[in-house]
């Protein structure tokens, strides 16, 4: 064997804590040869995105590398000047981060970034630069390659965002590029067609990768091995073919089932609907911009509806209805029985109690400033006249139930995880005492185990308080998984809808087919397989 | 507390240590100025235009008056002024800023507009017209100032709220049914401190340079009593002479500005820092 183009031993990195440092990566050594991908996979705080940065010689905040060798090419990162590092980024190594809206300057056009890292090495001229960027947004099947670099961010979707990062990375011919979940923020139909270009993209180029995720399936399709990290250790490293089939260790076995194993029957029960949606169309811009027309949905007690469909068929937008924060333009909705005011203003405390939302990003759903107590306390003290000492306990009570210690109560947000940061949602949710929570892609930001984890949770929770849910996802297997009854949603309108089982037995319509086949299945050569069919049958 | 305090003011560099002397000076100087001037700054106690001697340590100015005395004088009430125009300022910006953002429509459209009105008259043709009609007292001057001032607050404010207003937190306290001025307090305002309390340093020397302006053009504070601008104007013609006494005045309100400066500069990286190094 050749040379590795990256040898990472015995790295350990650590982050200062409260009784000095504590090791968030410990002992992880593995080796990359050129023109090789190395998936990394495990549940969120496993350390897979430190390990990715850690091969750029970097560390976020105040991780230090603080042991073991990142041998790049044989040279030690962890040896080197920032000045040396900073001449190695972009032109050796490129990374490609998960939120590509987040990484691009609004105020500049795609191509400019993407030429810039060729400019700042000297790599190419301006020219050369720009044609060599048009090369792969054509191999990256991004529309009108000739021009796409003339457009701003803002003027591309998610996924061709996600794609011109992918450009971005390619474009000072690296050696080595780290993905760090580069496709979690999209939908499932978005990214087949990012896997793709990715794929085809490092197969053309010869191009060593680093592939982050939390997506077994995702990166079965792009990893010759894999290495499975849990708590910043090795649980195990081996070929994508062997962790598949062949897992040996216990975590593994586990991470392949949670993916495998989806299918589940709940019977509807029927009764008086809790919330009844009908004939709803709403429409933003004073009416300018229509985006729900005729929505007939019905949600009845303890029961689970899912709304299905890929981003801008209108599901946010039909939580937002139901909330109050956009009053609808036709159609009323009634909530156990009694019509609901269309508008926020208009609604009683009660029912804004009665019913709750959770958003996708926990992220910006928490008020960076203020500590997890404070958070759950207030819609305690609000809705149900709490204080003092009943309500410390209350709140503990509410942190154990969403399985959470309840010392968390005096962190900020920035000092959880991202699952944690979901259940606070969740416990600030359930402080309310809510007969109808709307859950709007909670899972889609966590990884399968914690997702599983939270999945799990708002069952229970459902089971024992009668609690209905409004489950608003594209992730058709969280779907089997939740849901009593689905609502398939495209352009605004309501595609079909029925009983979990009734919409996932063949014959289907045809986009629910369309959004079934996209969903990544364990086995390698999947993609190809997809895009053979994509491309006889175009959609 | 106060051990995070001092462990701060050992790890400060020298610029901020230099900016820290001089705020603390002079807010000292401007707090005591009663107590410490050697003379009564209204009175005639030497010749015109002395130089610096035992006596008179900064000499005296066109009258006769002890420069020192009314160096401290003029400190109090150019900082003591400042002060209360920019706090005003910041409680009328601030407050503004966060209604247009978080209200939208009409209610921003008519505060921006009438924000966008303010900002296109010359602020010193605008205040001196209003000075000149109104009078020129001491309460005049602020909220004169202070309005004019409170423009640039708005935008800030404005800006800052409107990006966290699309925050899905605040959208939860919105459903939660919490009133805008919560949703001001609680959910936006502790967000904003750092850039509001870079910009109230900032606003600060401002203000100090716009009363100085207008007391060298004869309508901030009135004889008998004089800021530093009035100082200067009273000096401007011992320069003929090649007589340090204008520079005096100047060179405080050129220091007071770039103390206040770099202890802001001081606070925003320790800020930026400490947001850094939160341990995880």
């Amino acid at each position: 064997m050749s040379d590795p183009l990256l040898s990472v031993s015995n790295l350990q990195i650590t982050v200062p804590g409260a009784d000095g440092p504590r090791a968030i990566v410990e002992n992880v050594s593995f080796e990359l040869q050129r023109g090789e991908v190395l998936g990394l996979i495990g549940e969120s705080g496993a350390g897979k995105s430190t390990i990715g940065l850690a091969a750029l010689g970097f560390g976020r905040g105040a991780v230090r590398l603080s042991g073991g060798e990142v041998l790049l090419d044989g040279e030690d990162l962890r040896q080197m000047s920032e000045a040396q590092l900073r001449a190695l980024r972009g032109r050796k190594v490129a990374y490609v981060a998960q939120s590509a809206a987040a990484a691009f300057n609004p105020a500049r056009t795609i191509g400019e970034q993407v030429i810039e890292v060729q400019l700042r090495h000297g790599l190419a001229s301006r020219e050369a630069a720009l044609d060599q960027a048009r090369t792969l947004f054509a191999e990256l099947a991004l529309p009108d390659p000739e021009h796409f670099g003339d457009r701003y961010p803002h003027q591309a979707s998610g996924g061709q965002l996600q794609r011109a990062m992918i450009a971005m990375a390619m474009a000072g011919r690296p050696d080595l590029v780290v993905f760090d979940e580069p496709t979690t923020a999209l939908d499932v139909t978005t990214q087949v067609e990012v896997l793709a270009a990715m794929r085809r993209v490092i197969d053309q180029h010869g191009t060593a990768a680093l592939y982050i995720s939390h997506d077994l399936a995702v990166v079965a399709q792009m990893a010759d091995r894999i290495l499975v990290l849990r708590h910043g250790r090795m649980v195990e490293l081996d070929t994508t073919e062997a962790i598949l089939h062949h897992p040996r260790e216990a975590y593994t076995q586990e991470l392949v089932a949670a993916r495998a194993d989806r299918m589940k029957e709940l019977a509807h029960a029927a009764t008086t609907p809790l919330l009844d949606i009908r004939a709803v169309s709403a429409a933003y811009g004073g009416g300018a911009h229509k985006v729900l027309f005729d929505i007939d949905v019905s949600v009845h007690p303890g029961e689970t509806v899912a709304i299905v469909g890929e981003s801008g068929s209108g599901k946010s937008t039909l939580a937002r209805v139901i909330t109050g924060l956009l009053p609808p333009a036709e159609g009323r909705i009634e909530f156990q029985g009694k019509p609901l005011s269309p508008a926020l203003a208009q609604r009683s405390d009660d029912d804004l109690r009665r019913i709750q939302l959770i958003h996708q990003l926990p992220d910006v759903a928490l008020n960076p400033r203020h500590r997890v107590g404070d958070v759950i306390s207030r819609p305690l003290s609000m809705f149900r006249g709490l204080r003092g000492r009943e309500l410390e306990t209350e709140i503990a009570r509410l942190l154990a139930l969403v399985d959470l210690d309840p010392a968390l109560a005096r962190r900020y947000p920035v000092q959880l995880s991202g699952g944690q940061k979901q259940r606070v949602c969740i416990a600030r949710a359930l402080a309310a005492e809510p007969d109808l929570m709307i859950c709007d892609e909670v899972t889609s930001a966590l990884d399968p185990l914690v997702a599983e984890g939270v999945q799990d949770l708002l069952l229970d929770l459902q089971r024992r308080m009668r609690l209905a849910m409004l489950f608003i996802t594209h992730d058709l297997g969280v779907v089997r998984r939740m849901a009593d009854r689905v609502v398939v949603m495209q352009h605004g309108r309501i595609v079909e809808q029925g009983t979990t089982s009734e919409i996932f037995t063949p014959p289907c319509a045809a986009y629910t087919q369309r959004l079934l086949d996209s969903v990544p299945e364990m086995r390698i050569g999947w993609l190809a397989e997809r895009l053979d069919v994509l491309q006889t049958q175009p959609v | 507390m106060m051990k995070a305090f001092f462990r701060a003011l050992r790890e400060a560099s020298l610029s901020a240590w230099i900016g820290l002397v001089i705020v603390v000076g002079n807010a000292l100087c401007a707090i005591l100025a009663g107590w410490i001037a050697p003379y009564d700054p209204a009175d005639p106690v030497g010749g015109l235009w002395e130089g610096f001697t035992a006596e008179h340590w900064l000499g005296t100015d066109q009258l006769g008056r002890d420069m020192l005395s009314r160096m401290l004088e003029g400190g109090q009430l150019t900082i003591g002024i400042a002060l209360a125009v920019t706090a005003l300022a910041f409680v009328i910006g601030v407050l503004g800023g966060f209604i247009a953002a978080l209200g939208r429509g009409a209610v921003d459209q008519v505060l921006s507009r009438i924000v966008d009105a303010l900002m296109a008259i010359p602020t010193l043709l605008f205040a001196l017209l209003v000075l000149s009609v109104m009078g020129t007292s001491v309460p005049v001057l602020i909220v004169v100032i202070a309005i004019l001032e409170s423009t640039r607050v708005f935008r800030l404010a404005r800006a800052l709220a409107l990006d966290l207003a699309a925050m899905d937190f605040v959208e939860v306290a919105r459903l939660r049914g919490e009133s805008m001025l919560w949703i001001m307090r609680r959910e936006i305002l502790p967000n904003t401190t750092l850039p509001l309390m870079s910009e109230f340093g900032l606003r600060f020397c401002f203000v100090v340079l716009f009363i100085s302006t207008l007391s060298f053009l004869g309508l901030g504070i009135q004889p008998p009593a004089a800021d530093w601008g009035g100082l200067v104007r009273e000096n401007a013609q011992a320069i003929n002479f090649g007589i340090a006494a204008p520079l005096i005045p100047a060179a405080a309100i050129a220091i007071l500005t770039v103390g206040v400066n770099l202890v802001v500069d001081w606070m925003l990286a320790r800020q930026g820092k400490a947001m850094l190094e939160r341990p995880a």
